[in-house]
């Protein structure tokens, strides 16, 4: 049995490196710094190590070789979820490449959110020091921050000591839509977190009276969606008088059409308060489960995020067309292949096509896929590189056990030269 | 395998070779002497009628890490213009101004390119630059890494550590990078922006930090001078783009006290303030301090008309210029109290006064600084222009009446102001070599490469003789990479992968003693998790590292 300390994880988004597990053989116990995401990710057990052909066990080469015969014979293939490390996705690529399919992050239909404002206006946002060592004033917009990532004030916000703060207690933490679920917003010394409720439905409104505000519009509605119009202008003076405000939202929490208007409006207010004098910055949350890996390594190889299709011979972008669900629906694709080296629970969607699953070990399907892949958890059974939410920095993920599992790249890779 | 290239015209700049009829000899992706044991020549490329150089060399294009890849995601409209199909050797992807790095690798080496450096890479991106690069085929890579606005060098200012100490981070820094040279942009002006200063003059105080920008760059200077570096230090200057940064920009060569130091794009810092726009060419000044000044060296950062996107560490500059956005949208980071960026997309147009105005004052300093062994050839890619738009520029320094042709169609006031009509020089192909090769090996600190002697590494470029130089530029008959021929008639026949070229100068390892506690309180990630080990590089099995030697000798 061993301990190995200093561990990065790839399950949080938010980059906690300074994990503690023991390891028994392929057995993993989180031992310091876990939390209610990470310690059940790194903790699952391994089960089915051997691949498996229409459910009937098979070797590592067969099921490589099945996998290649199923795509040779497609015209329009989907590889879907693409949960996994950097070189996960390089050789995953490099398969789409050569059989003209259709690449979908798990998590796109969420990014999409973020990706449609950023390409359609930009932005202004800040990293995880920048806000560990200046932020003084915090908005919180529709995100139950603490259910996201359990350890983000711990690590982010509370830090005992900072460079550019006096003292981390006396930050502003302001809530805006959701409440947090608990409470871990509140300072170690007991100042508690503004909090202002809305229906999620609401915030575009919210947030538009706060634009308007900001830039100095006379408003005649005294309240909106339940709100003081005052309440809101305090969060304006509050940011508008910080050393260096922070408005952060999580996309996946705003659950309602058109949501990348609101992100947008968001974000023009960040670039508002800066052109008016103040630093502001934004702050985007994410970064689960491989899905800023995949857009950031699909972004250099094709140039664009996560959801191209190869079929022309050549990379194209549309953020909505080649939805998995939505060419599944359609009939689009004629084959399926679900990546997820993360999570076993995200299984592949309902479908007659042939499927290949390259997949944590522990899955299990109503339906067995033509091919099952096991393959090794990044930073678990494999050394590898995974991207933090705030997108600047990848994480060097460890390997901490031999469990006898391929990585995803050494997978795609033999099936890719199979083919 | 011997291979020989017969009865090319050599210009080979290092060996002092200038257009003379010579044969090169090729074995085991090396040059060598010609073989004196009667052994057969294995295979032979009869290059008489044709130009031989070594593999050109980019001494400063961003080509990987986080703002390029902003940039690439900002812009899919301008990919769509440029899709590039995959073929039986290449990968597919999408070029224009900033291209997926499957092609950018190959537009390089198709245009005779053999090694590309990036000037940006930030110690917490570091990994992403390296990966990027490590898509990128053929070119050899290697990267700056940026200090300067990086509050533990700050602290370590204010605190008046000595010298000694901060040659320790520096060398820490490139150790845990994996980098060659160390690079400055806007000298403490990443980190002033995020006190919400919205300029820093040369000798304008940090609002937190008792330090200057000219402290700044004597401190670094005297450190990569102090550890053996090679390459100088890369300073992006202060007030980018600013009319009257031309004074700034000389008063920072005078300020550095001799040191060695190269000036980056520093088109984008020579600017006046006269004339009825107040706006005009600095370039003869700059020109002036940079030819009785032999311990500066420059880039020029060329702006070439059309679109691009510009990407740079200067978050303060960018968020400052976010007006002149074409298309509409832009994107500023503060990154990881180690540095910054800024994205935003620009349209040159040669009807807007400035950007013709820019676009003159880039040549005229390409042709008005005398030693070709001090200057280089950039558009500082993507930001003045793609590097695809090298061989037109080749042909506006090689050929006097197609630029006095560009010239007449530029903006009226622009021609007014520009001292461009009046410059007869024109570059012949050994300065072309100079800049391109010999030169950048030098100014980068290369061992064996930039040349075409015994000895060195056979990366070797092929033209035909054309008048025409931006046709004869963009279509080499043949490349040679480290002895592999990849590139024929302009198009890719092999990819391969280059090698990364890095420098190890020592640290004291007790730095990291104070470096531990600085990560531990401050920072996101353990000192441990935060180095790059070597395996990184190579466990894909295509990447390595190339370690240059310490204490080379800048032209």
């Amino acid at each position: 049995m061993t301990e190995i300390t200093e561990i990065p994880s790839p399950f949080c988004g938010i980059g906690s490196d300074d994990l503690s597990i023991q390891v028994d053989g392929v057995q993993l116990k989180v031992t310091a710094n876990g939390c209610a995401v990470n310690t059940p990710a790194f903790e699952q057990a391994v089960t089915d190590t051997q691949p498996s052909i229409a459910g009937q066990p098979a070797s590592l080469a067969e099921a490589v070789a099945k996998a290649a015969q199923i795509l040779r014979d497609t015209q329009q293939p989907v590889i879907g979820g693409c949960a996994t490390d950097v070189n996960g996705m390089r050789a995953l690529l490099a398969v789409a490449d050569k059989t003209g399919a259709v690449v979908d992050n798990i998590n796109f239909n969420v990014a999409r959110r973020n990706l449609l404002a950023l390409q359609d206006s930009g932005w202004m946002n800040t990293t995880l020091a920048e806000l560990k060592n200046r932020c003084d004033v915090l908005l919180i917009v529709g995100t139950d921050l603490e259910a996201f990532a359990p350890r983000f004030f711990e690590r982010y916000l509370w830090n005992p000591e900072s460079m550019h703060l006096a003292d981390t207690n006396n930050r502003q933490i302001i809530y805006l839509g959701k409440a947090p679920s608990a409470n871990a917003s509140t300072s170690p010394v007991g100042k508690k977190a503004d909090v202002i409720t809305c229906a999620d439905a609401d915030l575009p409104e919210v947030t538009a009276v706060l634009s308007a505000l900001l830039r100095g519009k006379t408003l005649q509605a005294t309240s909106v969606a339940g709100i003081e119009i005052s309440a809101l202008q305090t969060i304006v003076d509050q940011l508008k008088a910080a050393k260096y405000g922070v408005i952060l939202w999580g996309a996946g929490a705003l659950g309602f059409e058109q949501a990348e208007l609101t992100v947008q409006s968001l974000c023009s207010i960040v670039k508002d308060i800066n052109l008016q004098g103040t630093r502001c910055s934004g702050f985007p949350l994410g970064g689960k489960e491989g899905d800023q890996t995949a857009n950031q390594v699909c972004g250099w190889t094709t140039g664009y995020p996560a959801r191209v299709n190869f079929a022309r011979g050549y990379p194209e972008y549309d953020p909505y067309l080649y939805d998995t669900q939505t060419m599944l629906n359609n009939g689009e694709a004629d084959a399926l292949v679900w990546v997820n080296a993360f999570n076993a629970n995200a299984l592949p969607p309902a479908s007659d096509l042939p499927t290949i699953v390259i997949g944590r070990s522990g899955m299990s399907f109503a339906k067995q896929p033509d091919v099952f892949i096991p393959v090794g958890t990044p930073g678990i059974d494999h050394a590898g590189h995974a991207y933090r939410l705030d997108n600047v920095v990848a994480i060097r993920l460890k390997k901490l056990r031999d469990a006898g599992l391929p990585s995803t790249a050494e997978v795609l890779t033999a099936i890719e030269q199979a083919l | 395998m011997l291979t020989k290239l017969t009865g090319g015209r050599v210009y080979d700049p290092a060996s002092g070779i200038d257009g003379q009829i010579q044969d090169i000899y090729v074995q085991d992706g090396k040059i060598i002497d010609a073989p004196t044991d009667g052994r057969p020549v294995d295979q032979e490329y009869d290059l008489r009628g044709k130009v031989v150089m070594s593999g050109a060399i980019d001494m400063h294009t961003h080509i990987g890490g986080g703002k390029g890849n902003i940039a690439r995601t900002l812009l899919p409209e301008d990919h769509r213009l440029d899709p590039v199909h995959r073929t039986q050797i290449t990968r597919s992807g999408n070029g224009h101004a900033m291209p997926s790095t499957f092609v950018a690798g190959y537009r390089y080496a198709e245009m005779g390119y053999t090694a590309c450096f990036e000037p940006a890479v930030l110690p917490i991106n570091a990994r992403q630059a390296h990966m990027e690069m490590g898509d990128t085929p053929i070119v050899d890579k290697g990267g700056y890494v940026m200090l300067g606005s990086d509050d533990f060098l700050l602290r370590m200012m204010t605190a008046n550590k000595d010298q000694k100490a901060i040659n320790d981070y520096v060398a820490w820094t490139l150790n845990a990078s994996k980098g060659i040279g160390i690079k400055v942009v806007n000298a403490g002006g990443i980190n002033a922006f995020k006190f919400n200063q919205r300029k820093l003059d040369l000798d304008e105080k940090n609002s937190h930090y008792d330090v200057t920008p000219r402290q700044i760059l004597q401190t670094l200077a005297t450190a990569v001078k102090e550890l053996g570096v090679t390459h100088p230090l890369h300073v992006h200057g202060c007030n980018l783009g600013v009319p009257g940064n031309l004074e700034t920009t000389l008063n920072t060569i005078q300020g550095i006290d001799g040191l060695p130091m190269h000036l980056t794009h520093i088109q984008f810092h020579s600017y006046g303030t006269e004339g009825d726009f107040k706006f005009s060419s600095g370039a003869a000044q700059i020109a002036e301090a940079i030819n009785k000044n032999s311990n500066i060296t420059a880039d020029v950062g060329q702006i070439l008309f059309g679109q691009t996107v510009t990407a740079s560490g200067d978050n303060m500059r960018q968020h400052a210029n976010h007006r002149f956005a074409s298309p509409n949208k832009w994107v500023c980071m503060d990154i990881e109290c180690d540095a910054g960026c800024g994205v935003v997309p620009f349209k040159y147009k040669d009807q807007n006064f400035v950007n013709a105005l820019q676009w003159a004052i880039g040549l005229e300093i390409f042709l008005l600084v005398e030693d070709p062994w001090r200057i280089f050839l950039t558009t500082d890619h993507p930001n003045g222009a793609p590097f695809t738009s090298y061989p037109h520029l080749i042909r506006l320094l090689m050929d006097k009446s197609f630029r006095n042709d560009m010239l007449a169609t530029i903006h009226p006031e622009a021609q007014k102001m520009s001292t461009l009509a009046s410059i007869d020089r024109e570059y012949t192909l050994n300065e072309i070599a100079i800049m391109t090769r010999a030169g950048a090996a030098r100014i980068i600190g290369l061992k064996d490469r930039g040349a075409l002697s015994a000895g060195n590494y056979a990366d070797i470029t092929v033209y035909t003789e054309n008048p025409d130089r931006q046709a004869m530029f963009s279509k080499p008959d043949y490349v040679f990479k480290d002895g592999t021929l990849v590139v024929k008639d302009g198009e890719v026949v092999k990819v391969t992968w280059g090698t990364t070229h890095i420098v190890k100068p020592d640290y004291d390892i007790s730095i990291e003693k104070d470096l531990k506690a600085y990560f531990d309180r401050y920072l996101t990630m353990k000192l441990g998790n935060f180095k790059i080990s070597d395996d990184e590089i190579s466990e894909d099995g295509r990447g390595s590292l190339t370690v240059h030697p310490l204490g080379g000798t800048v032209a």
